[in-house]
């Protein structure tokens, strides 16, 4: 039987310390308790983006090995569990689903430019702290909010939103530009 | 390293992040990246606030054996091995080029276009055109305009227009309402990885036959 699902958000660090432990023991109490709190939302994320309930079920499945997989992968130190979730979810939906290839840059590439200051506070914001940007999305008016919550869970390219809202595809995109550099300051404040 | 000056559009880069963005523009996003760690921060700000929208998504509930599902696969999987990735000590052009390519400039077979060279790099993106342009130094490249959109990052050298002047790590974004025509900084020979959008494909063969009579 499955649990009844939690309507609220695992505790901030909770989920880092679970991958790390699946990483270290493949701690599989540890995995569970992470299947529990992120499968739904998950399948929820896949449901959205395919419209099928099976097709979100397999999905979920694929994304939940790659996780077990892949947790070695996982660092820390360089982002939000749920940010390395939301990575991996989606390209399981790119490669499986929409059959596509997305090429990504390779953080230990010789020809790599590094970052000159891998410490700056805005980093360190991103790294340390969810909730920061929690709030810092409470601050945004709904409408913006909506917006860039199309653009990750909606399949939809900004024509499509433009189709869909009516709005002109330049309105889209400079809406959209502006909620994150309004998300961007909203950030700032928290460092 | 000289400042980049001409960042990949937000537009872009969020439908990178968001993995709606095809193929052949995401070769394009993905090497930029590579060169411009400022870039490199604003899609991990993408990534987290996606990461953050899926923590506040309303959970939708799956079969009852879901879990069972799951952990009987796990059961059957023998234990993680991490593989060793093979990288050279250094490289010029960056990944996920070089993997398109085959390997790194020196190693390139190229096509002669007078002042420049060419190399058609192969996608499954049908709905556009990759390939690496190689401009000789100080020297133009025939003026021509946009079908559609073309995105340009020069990965070595640089090269000007009417317009602006574009360095490593530096892309130009231009629409079908631009006429240039770009001159290879005289320091070095200009490479630069272009995409476009591809001519129109027909699935009718009776359009196929006279598209080039229609000049389409």
């Amino acid at each position: 039987m499955t649990q009844p699902t939690q309507a609220g958000a695992p505790p901030p660090g909770e989920t880092s310390a679970q991958i790390v432990a699946i990483a270290a023991t493949q701690d599989m109490a540890a995995f569970e308790a992470l299947f529990r709190d992120f499968g739904p939302r998950i399948r929820a994320y896949l449901l959205k983006l395919t419209r099928d309930r099976q097709a979100a079920e397999d999905l979920m499945q694929e994304t939940m090995l790659a996780i077990w997989r892949k947790a070695g992968q996982f660092d820390p130190a360089r982002g939000q569990a749920s940010a390395w979730i939301f990575t991996i979810a989606r390209n399981i939906w790119i490669d499986a689903w929409r059959k596509q290839k997305r090429p990504t840059f390779d953080h230990d590439d010789p020809a790599l430019v590094p970052d000159p200051e891998p410490d700056a506070p805005e980093r360190m914001v991103l790294s340390q702290s969810g909730a920061a940007l929690h709030e810092a999305l409470k601050t945004l008016p709904p409408e913006q909010v909506e917006l860039i919550r199309l653009s990750f869970f909606d399949d939809a390219s900004h024509s499509t939103i433009a189709a869909q809202t009516g709005l002109p595809i330049g309105t889209v995109k400079s809406r959209i530009r502006l909620a994150f550099g309004r998300l961007r300051t909203a950030l700032e404040e928290f460092k | 390293m000289t400042q980049i000056r001409h960042h990949i559009g937000e537009d872009l880069l969020i439908e990178y992040a968001a993995g709606t963005l095809s193929e052949g523009w995401s070769l394009a996003v993905a090497c930029h990246l590579a060169m411009c760690p400022q870039c490199r921060q604003q899609l991990a700000l993408a990534e987290a606030t996606a990461g953050a929208m899926l923590e506040e998504l309303q959970p939708a509930d799956g079969p009852s054996g879901s879990w069972d599902a799951l952990k009987a696969r796990l059961d059957a999987e023998p234990e993680p091995k991490a593989k060793p990735i093979a990288r050279p000590a250094s490289a010029t052009l960056p990944e996920p080029l070089r993997s398109y390519l085959g390997g790194d400039v020196e190693s390139l077979k190229w096509r002669n276009l007078g002042n420049a060279r060419q190399i058609l790099i192969e996608t499954d993106d049908e709905t556009t055109q990759t390939r690496l342009l190689c401009i000789a130094a100080g020297k133009p490249v025939p003026e021509h305009s946009h079908g559609g959109r073309e995105l340009t990052l020069v990965l070595t050298g640089s090269f000007h227009d009417e317009l602006d002047s574009f360095g490593p790590g530096d892309v130009e974004d231009a629409d079908g309402s631009v006429t240039h025509q770009p001159i290879a900084g005289p320091e070095a020979d200009c490479i630069c990885l272009a995409v476009t959008d591809a001519p129109l494909k027909f699935s009718s063969r009776l359009v196929r036959l006279i598209q080039p009579i229609l000049g389409i």
